[in-house]
Formats: structure tokens, sequence, C-alpha cells
């Protein structure tokens, strides 16, 4: 019981965590904080906190076996849904605010714009993702093709890091950070891989 | 009673809003030791109140208004986010201030700016201001006709075009430490396009004198270009026979041409140019061929303008 009360506090604590970006984006914007044009700091804003709930989300599983804390990896949903969330308002607040439904514009920015048809296509991919996140969908699909199917984020956090790259006009250090942190994360995943692949050879090798 | 036209009053007949908006910080300073600070304090950390005619040029759009203006900026050599200037840029020193004049001219030299600005009359130039990033204001700038001042340098028959240079200090430009464009901030215009009338060297704007986040003392304004031609905190003016290479050139030659007169059918390689957002205003305005300013056509008669972009 008392595991139970202390497993919603904690649950409790990441949601509000997960809120607090977008409570204080939303608080900055009606206070006249976001500056002389607010539309573009929040998309900005919207974006890069996208982003950064991706990478979050996928450094819970390295985190859990890296300190020996497995029941770290039930976030992984919440922080994943969230991370689409961000990038759905990302997505919609360049929709209509910035192009404000020009959906000629629009068009022709997803086919003339090379950040723009990365940005989309990850916003594309994120969608199934996002909707197989029930149990019931995780049931339906099966756990090894519900886990293939959710491999897809390995393409959608470097689309989505190279998106940020490419609409910096100068400054490429922040999405370099970044860059690095994904490849941080990704690459840890090799190098698990292939350290387990080493032992079960070596398991196998006669004594 | 004499009672003035609207007409005859200019932003300058009012009372700069930093200025009446301090008031109160004033009158409390008195008090204390605030008037001693008052005092001491460096020249160019207040701006000073600055007369100007009105002109012909300016437009009657709204203007955007002060804060904006003087919050929202572009100015790489203080951090490249848009309310970096405005938090640091205080620690720039504008006094003394000289400027280089060299290169193809008769009278070349190190001059003080109080003696660049000598002899000229302030006008005032409502502007509209475009940016290549797409948002535009309409700023009440106040300065002198390039034109003006570059003539009393007596440029000769081998000056074709002009180059300006902005001051390159890393200890007073914090963002000047890291290498985000080539320092010293370079921009140039053709000689034609320098002496058009349109063409100011701003010293002031809102009825003040420049605030550093808008390139005090002494910046150019080109009004048909888009911003980042117009170069602040001048230092260099240098007449020269071949094209000089920009700031922005030098760092993405595909993206940011010479030319860079604001032109909604020439794209951005990244974004278009076809529409723009009023800073203020919510819905996008179409974006006009050289932003309204029609009378800097014939300077571009003949030219296939996609590829001078």
């Amino acid at each position: 019981m008392a595991s139970r009360s202390r497993d919603t506090l904690v649950y409790a604590v990441v949601w509000l965590a997960c809120f607090a970006p977008i409570s204080w984006l939303a608080w900055r914007l009606f206070s006249g904080e976001l500056g002389a044009n607010p539309i573009e700091a929040l998309i900005r804003q919207l974006g890069v906190w996208g982003l950064r709930f991706i990478l979050i989300s996928l450094a819970i599983t390295p985190l859990a076996r890296i300190l020996r804390r497995p029941r770290l990896i039930r976030f992984r949903r919440t922080v994943g849904l969230f991370a689409f969330a961000y990038v759905l308002l990302h997505w919609t607040s360049y929709i209509g605010l910035d192009q404000i439904f020009d959906w000629a514009a629009i068009g022709k920015d997803i086919l003339k714009r090379p950040f723009i048809t990365i940005g989309m296509t990850a916003f594309v991919l994120l969608i199934p993702l996002a909707v197989t996140s029930t149990n019931a969908a995780i049931r339906r699909l099966g756990p090894v093709r519900w886990r293939r199917l959710h491999r897809l984020i390995y393409l959608i956090a470097p689309l989505g890091v190279l998106h940020y790259y490419m609409l910096v006009k100068a400054d490429h250090r922040p999405p370099l950070i970044y860059a690095t942190v994904l490849a941080l994360l990704l690459g840890w995943r090799v190098w698990d891989r292939a350290g387990r692949a080493l032992r079960k050879t070596e398991s196998r090798a006669p004594a | 009673m004499l009672i003035r036209r609207a007409s005859d009053l200019t932003e300058n007949d009012v009372t700069p809003e930093p200025i009446y908006r301090r008031r109160r910080e004033f009158m409390t300073g008195l008090g204390a030791a605030g008037l001693l600070a008052a005092c001491s304090a460096p020249e160019e950390a207040a701006a000073a109140p600055l007369k100007a005619a009105a002109s012909r040029y300016s437009t009657n759009e709204a203007k955007t208004p002060f804060k904006d203006v003087t919050t929202y900026n572009n100015f790489y050599e203080f951090g490249v986010d848009k309310d970096d200037p405005a938090r640091n840029a205080g620690r720039l020193k504008t006094r003394p201030w000289t400027v280089k004049v060299d290169g193809h001219c008769a009278r070349p030299g190190t001059y003080n700016l109080e003696d660049v600005l000598k002899g000229h009359a302030l006008q005032e130039r409502i502007y509209r201001l475009r940016c290549v990033e797409g948002w535009s204001m309409v700023i009440p700038w106040i300065g002198i006709p390039l034109a003006d001042i570059l003539r009393r340098y007596q440029p000769t028959a081998k000056a074709r075009y002009v180059a300006f240079e902005t001051l390159h200090r890393p200890s007073e430009m914090p963002g000047q430490r890291r290498a985000v464009l080539q320092w010293p901030y370079r921009e140039g215009l053709r000689l034609d396009e320098a002496l058009h009338p349109l063409t100011l060297m701003a010293v002031g704007l809102y009825g003040q004198t420049l605030l550093n986040q808008n390139g005090a003392p002494l910046r150019l304004v080109v009004p048909w270009k888009y911003g980042f031609k117009s170069i602040k905190s001048v230092v260099r003016i240098s007449f020269t026979d071949t094209q000089p290479r920009t700031a922005w050139q030098v760092s993405a030659p595909q993206e940011y041409g010479f030319y860079s007169n604001v032109n909604p059918a020439v794209d951005h390689p990244r974004w278009s140019q076809a529409s723009e957002r009023r800073i203020g205003e919510f819905l996008r305005r179409k974006t006009l061929m050289f932003n309204g300013y029609d009378s800097v056509a014939p300077l571009y008669r003949g030219m296939d303008l996609k590829k001078f972009y």
C-alpha cells in the first residue's frame, strides 16, 4: 500500500515536470514576456521542448540499465507521449499561428524547404508511435511488432535534430549539443548490443 | 493662443518614451546618492534627446513600439538571441568614437564622430525595416543622408563601392568571443546605392540617440534591403573599386548575396520571402518589392535580381 501511494506520488511528479515547460510558456505568452515576436518564440520553444522530451525518452532505457533501476522504464511512455504533445503543438502553431492555415504556402514549404520536409516527416512518423501507445494497441500488435514499430524513434530523433540544425542561421552550437546527446544515447545502444552479443557467443563457447 | 498644426509636430517634439518613463526614477534618485551617480554616469549609458526635421521620405504607417525596437534585435556581436543585445550591450563604450575613412577618396583619415557629423542637419526618417527572417518593423530613425557624409570625403572616379566595418572589441562585445560570423562584421553597397537619397546614416531613433543594441553611435539604414545590410556601430568606411565581401555572404554565400534587396519573388533557400509578420500584428503581410521603396528600381534596371540576390 505504501509503495503504491509512493508510486502515485512519483507519477504525479513526473507529470508535473512534463507539464512545467508548457505552463511556463503559456504564462510568458500571456504576460507578454515572449518578446516582440511571440509567435516565433512560441513555435521555437515548443519545438525545442519536443526534441528535449524525445531525447529524455531515449535516455530512460540506458539510465534504467546503468542505475540498475528497471522500474524507470515505466516512464518511457509518459515522456514519449509528452514529446508527441509538444511536437504536435509545435506543428499546430506553425500551421495555425505562423502560416495561418495558408495551405498553399504550407504545401510549398514542405516541398521546397528541406528543413520543413524533414520536420514534417519526423512529425508524421511520430503519429503511429503515439497511436500505438495504449496497452490495447500493444496487445493487438504483439510485443515483437510493437517494438519493431517503435524503433522508428531511432529515425525520428535524428530527423528532429537535423530539422533544428538546418533552420539555424549561424550559431550551430545549440543543435550540435542536441546532436551530441543523441549520438551518446544511440551509441550506448550499439555498444550495449555488441556487448550482449559478445557475452552470448562467449557463453556458448566450449569450456 | 498659438495652436500648432499637427503636421508641424514630429516624433521629436514628444518627450521620448524612455525618458518620461524614468520620471519617477529620476525624482526618487534626486534625493539620494542617485544624483551623484547620475552626474558621474558614463555618457553613453543614457540616450540624449535629438532634434530633427521631418522628411518627405517618411512613411505614415504605425510605428513599432519603442520597447520592441530596442529589445528585439539581431546584433550578433552581443549574442545570437533577439533579447541578447538589449541585455549585453550595456558595456559598450561609444565615446570616444572614431571612423576611419580610406580607399579611393581625396580626404582619407581617421575622424572623430563629432567631426563626421558636424555641419550636417539631422532628419527624421520613418522607414519600414524588413528582416531577412520574415519580420518587419516601422522605425523613426534620426540621421543624415549617407550621400552628404560620403561627399565630404570626395570619392574619386575609381570608387565604385563603399565598404563598412563594425567595431571589433570582444571585451565589450561578448558575442565576438565566438566565431559565429567572421569578425569584424562587414557590409557594402554599390556607390550609387550608397548615394541614393533614401540611404541614411542614423545616429538616433524615437527622438533620441541610438541605444547600443540598435547600433550606437552610428549605423547605416538601407530601407529597401534586408536588415542585415544596415550595418551597426560603424568604425570604418572604405571606398573600393571591387565589390566588398560582406559578413553574411562569407558565412553562407548561397543564402545571402551582396545585393540582398527585399524581393518577395526571390526566396531564401530555406524559407519564403513572399510575406512577413509586422511586429505587433498577427496576420502576415505581403512583402513588397524593394520593401515598397520603388524609387530605387532604376538602380537595378536590366539586372537579373534572381541572380544578383
